[in-house]
Parts: C-alpha cells; sequence; structure tokens
C-alpha cells in the first residue's frame, strides 16, 4: 500500500511517500506565494524520488498551515490531519519512546505531551509571534549579515551568556545591531539569539511538562545551535531529532493516511 | 536599487521651536522636562508652566547624549544658557540616563500630566502611541493617573512597526498617512498581530498585484486594530487624546477613531512633546513647594 503526506508550510511545502510504513520518496520546494503550484510540484518530485507514478499512491493526506489547498490542489486527498495530529504521528513512527514532541517551524512553534500510541494528550501553540518561530531566527541571520546556515553552527563557538532584553523580533534586531555597533563578538551575539529563542519554545515545552523522550521535527531542529540551547535549558541529555527533521509533519499526514486505508 | 536602499523612509522630521512672546527672563522657574524614548527624544523648556521652547530628535546609541542633544536643539532657538535652569526632569525609556536630571519620573504619569496640558482638563483617556511601545492611560482633570495598559513586548501598533514598514514598501514614513487614503477601496488588514508576519503578508500582496498604496492602507488598518485591542481592555472615557508620533500618521488615526467612536482631541502642539512637557510641568509643582534648588 502506498500512501502521501503532504505538508504545505508557511516557507516550504514537503511530500513524503510511503509503501507499507516505510519512506520511499520526499520532495520539497518552496511554498512561494502559490500554494496550488508548490503542493503540486513537491508531490511529483517525490513521486520520482520513489520512481512511481503519482496514479500508484492510494491514499493522500494533508497538513501544515496550508492544508485547505493541499485538496483544492489535489481533489482526491483523502483527509486533512490537524498539525497537533501530525506532530504526534511523526513523533511516535520515528520514536516510539516519544512522550514530548515540539514542531517548531518558519512561523509557527507547537508542543505536544503524547501517549504511548502518539496521541496528543495536551499541547500549546504559538502562531502569532515571530519570537517562536523560525522567522526570528531568519531576521537575526539578516541583521548579522550572516547565512541562516551558518548561524548555529557559529553560536556552538560561544559560552559566553547574554541576555537579550527585546522579545519581539523587530526589537531583538536593533538590540543585535546595538551587539553589533559595541564591537560584541558574532559568534556571541548567534549564542544570545539562539538562547531566546529557545527560552521561549522551552516554557511552551515546560507549560505542558517536560516528559522524556523529548522529539523535534520542523526545519529549525536542523539548526545544532538551537538544539543545543534547547537541551542546557531543559536540562536533558538528549533530544530525539529524526534525520530530515522538517520533513517531520509530512511523515505524520503519511503515517495517517495509512492507517486510514488499512 | 542600492542607491534606493540608502534613502532612510522612516526618518521623520525633527524639529525645534521658541516662543518669541515669552519673556523667559522674568519667569520666576525655569523648567526642563526631557523625555528620552526608545526612538525619539524630546526636551521641553517650561517658562512658569508655560513652553517656552522644545526640541524633538531621533534618539541615538547611547542615551545620556540623546537627553543632552535634545536639550541644545532646544536651547538652540533661543538666547537663554543652560545655568539658568531651576530644576530638571528626566522621562521616558532612558530616564535614568539623564545625567543633568535632578530627578526622574515614569512616561506614564509625564504623558498623562502633558496630555492635560496640551488637550485640555477634559482629558480622560491618552493613547500614547511611541516608538516601541503603546500606552493606554485613564486620568482625572487633574492629568493624574488613574489607571493604565501598556505593551513594550512587540512591535505590532508601535512606531517602530510603522518605520519598517515605511522602509519595506519605500515610502517615506511622512507620507504613509495621505498615501493610505488614494485607494479605490479600504482593503482588509494584514495580519495585526506581528509585524514579521505582516512583512512576508505585504510582500506576497505586492507580488499578487496589489498597488504600494493598498498595502499602506492594509498595514495602516491592522495597526490601528491591534492599537484599539488595548484601548479597548482599558475602555474609553471621553474626552479621548493621543500623544506620541503615531498621532500624526493620519492612516492610523483616521482608522482607529471610529473603533474607538470618539473623536480625538485637537491640539496646536507638537504630539512628540507631550511626555516632556508633562516632566517639565512636575518640574515647575516642585519648584512652587520649594523644593526646587
Amino acid at each position: 500500500m502506498i500512501t502521501a503526506g503532504i505538508d504545505c508550510g508557511a516557507k516550504n511545502t514537503k511530500t513524503v511517500i510511503m509503501k507499507n510504513g516505510k519512506i520511499i520518496g520526499k520532495g520539497k520546494v518552496l511554498t512561494g506565494f502559490d500554494q496550488n503550484q508548490a503542493i503540486l510540484e513537491s508531490f511529483e518530485s517525490a513521486c520520482r524520488s520513489a520512481v512511481i507514478s503519482g496514479d500508484q499512491v492510494e491514499t493522500i493526506c494533508g497538513t501544515g498551515s496550508g492544508k485547505d489547498s493541499v485538496k483544492k490542489a489535489i481533489p482526491r486527498t483523502r483527509e486533512l490531519v490537524n498539525d497537533l495530529k501530525a506532530m504526534g504521528k511523526a513523533a511516535h513512527y520515528f520514536f516510539p519512546g516519544a512522550r514530548t514532541v515540539a514542531d517548531v517551524g518558519a512561523e509557527e512553534g507547537r508542543a505536544a505531551k503524547l501517549d504511548e500510541m502518539g496521541n496528543t494528550l495536551d499541547f500549546a501553540v504559538n502562531e502569532k509571534c515571530a519570537a517562536g518561530a523560525g522567522a526570528f531566527i531568519e531576521a537575526m541571520s539578516r541583521a548579522l549579515d550572516t547565512e541562516l546556515n551558518d548561524l548555529g553552527p557559529m553560536a556552538l563557538q560561544s559560552d559566553t551568556e547574554i541576555p537579550m532584553n527585546a522579545q519581539c523580533a523587530i526589537f531583538a534586531e536593533s538590540e543585535v545591531v546595538g551587539l553589533i555597533h559595541a564591537k560584541t563578538k558574532k559568534e556571541d551575539i548567534s549564542k544570545a539569539i539562539h538562547d531566546a529563542m529557545a527560552g521561549r519554545i522551552v516554557s511552551m515545552i515546560r507549560s505542558i511538562g517536560v516528559n522524556e523522550d523529548v522529539v523535534m521535527i520542523g526545519g529549525v531542529a536542523h539548526n545544532p545551535g538551537f538544539v543545543a540551547a534547547m537541551k542546557k535549558q531543559l536540562g536533558i541529555e538528549a533530544i530525539h531529532i529524526p534525520g530530515e527533521p522538517d520533513y517531520g509533519m509530512a511523515v505524520g499526514a503519511a503515517v495517517a493516511a495509512g492507517e486510514l486505508a488499512s | 536599487m542600492a542607491e534606493e536602499k540608502k534613502q532612510e523612509f522612516w526618518r521623520w522630521t525633527e524639529s525645534n521651536w521658541a516662543n518669541p512672546d515669552v519673556d523667559w527672563k522674568r519667569a520666576r522657574f525655569i523648567t526642563v522636562g526631557i523625555d528620552v524614548g526608545s526612538v525619539s527624544s524630546q526636551a521641553v523648556i517650561m517658562a512658569d508652566g508655560e513652553i517656552y521652547a522644545y526640541g524633538n530628535m531621533r534618539t541615538g546609541s547611547d542615551s545620556p547624549n540623546s537627553a543632552r542633544n535634545a536639550l541644545s536643539f532646544a536651547l538652540e532657538k533661543t538666547d537663554m544658557k543652560e545655568g539658568r535652569i531651576d530644576y530638571c526632569i528626566g522621562t521616558g525609556y532612558g530616564r535614568v540616563n539623564v545625567p543633568f536630571a535632578n530627578r526622574s519620573i515614569t512616561e506614564i504619569a509625564c504623558h498623562a500630566r502633558g496630555a492635560n496640558f496640551i488637550y485640555g482638563p477634559e482629558v480622560r483617556t491618552v493613547l500614547d502611541v511611541g516608538g516601541q511601545d503603546i500606552k493606554a492611560i485613564q486620568c482625572d482633570e487633574k492629568g493624574k493617573v488613574t489607571n493604565f495598559l501598556m505593551n513594550d513586548k512587540c512591535a505590532a501598533g508601535t512606531g517602530r512597526g510603522m518605520e519598517v514598514f515605511a522602509d519595506l514598501l519605500g515610502v517615506p514614513v511622512t507620507e504613509v498617512g495621505d498615501r493610505s487614503f488614494q485607494v479605490d477601496k479600504e482593503p482588509d488588514a494584514v495580519s495585526s498581530t506581528c509585524v514579521v508576519y505582516a512583512k512576508s503578508e505585504a510582500t506576497g500582496l505586492l507580488r499578487k498585484g496589489w498597488s504600494i498604496n493598498d498595502v499602506l492602507a492594509a498595514y495602516c488598518r491592522a495597526m490601528a486594530e491591534r492599537i484599539y485591542s488595548l484601548l479597548e481592555r482599558i475602555g474609553v472615557t471621553p474626552a479621548f487624546a493621543m500623544t506620541g508620533g503615531m498621532a500624526k500618521n493620519k492612516g492610523v488615526v483616521n482608522r482607529l477613531v471610529p473603533m474607538v467612536g470618539l473623536e480625538a482631541a485637537k491640539t496646536m502642539w507638537d504630539t512628540q512633546i507631550a511626555g516632556a512637557a508633562g516632566a517639565a510641568l512636575f518640574g515647575h509643582a516642585l519648584c512652587l513647594r520649594g523644593k526646587g534648588k
């Protein structure tokens, strides 16, 4: 049985193809301003990587902030999966011991408490403020004039703690410029940025309780500076992250599609 | 494009002014209020409780200099020397960094007192929208604060949020108000909760073919909605007055007023000097009670 999960996010749209519970194909494109096109392209690209034709996919589920467009772009989409459900399924798929999952994407941050089957018991969501989402780090990389992908590794080179006063990304940009003018090392500023951002996700997780294993998915989980700051603030040894965390939600949707089909 | 980037669209007009009809030499007390905000700084010089001169300029990277510069800017228009000042009060976000101040007072108290002076004693609700915060203040007929609410955590609805948009759209911030009304049809607001998200939404709308004026209208509406959400929580008792830089932005004010359901009070004064004027008035009151130097 072949299923697909499509996650239409604020920044990227991702599709995962699964065959009998195993991932056989993936596709990712920038969402841009035409969600429909992004959905079709990511689906086609995933089918190509799985070496199948789109028709061979039996069941499709959509998720993510642009999930409504998945149904429009591909009308035979079986179901639109709630974001919290998709993240729970994904965490459970990769790490059956998962009891807490955090999904940090470009414009949203979420944390959920899971039972042993990956069902959501409690959750906290931020989708209103860039301070608790990947957009915060992106804005800071512009202020620091550093490539987004270099920012996390840069933070790891610092062990200086500089508190950031600003919570808002807009105010934090001015603060970063101030730190640059004060000749603060880029590494130290970068660490301050990741510490501040991790603090907000950690307080969201704390509001629902920290229960190991802690799993993280979403594009921001690629960022080693952020993950290190999270571990330190949560006071835990390990945060479990799948190989390609940005595909997490799509995997969750593909798993949900498999459950519907069987 | 590189050239365009250099133009600073956020830059609003700095100003200084002195009233030639005030004979400061005969005044009993000269008091000064310095309001060092996150974005702008003002100095108001009062002669016996009347505004004699003021300076309004952008806050630099360090507060002590900004306070000094604002005062020098105000004095520039006069023939007064700094030594003539009897009492000086610092207020605003950088109030502890006014080295020559005799004392400091919170900007909430100063804005209420200042609004009472520049708009008149009937003012009961003061909305101050500054560079990095929004304050909704309720006060009595003497300008004494009875209640207030403040947002200083988030750029949505603040002057800084407007500057970011002026830069994004390449429209001088002083033209935003007029241009936001040059639209065929008033559009829906963009995200009113976060400036970062509003920015990405606006970029999307421009690509969809919206005109810059349409996007400005949608953003001014979002700002008004955000500001109103704070006012709504504290309640608006007439008369309603606005202070701070945003009070000069018609695009936001004319969209906010129908939400409030009350006209905003009018004044001849620069709305940005309210806090500093309030501080100078507190100084004057202290001098009258013999607590000056």
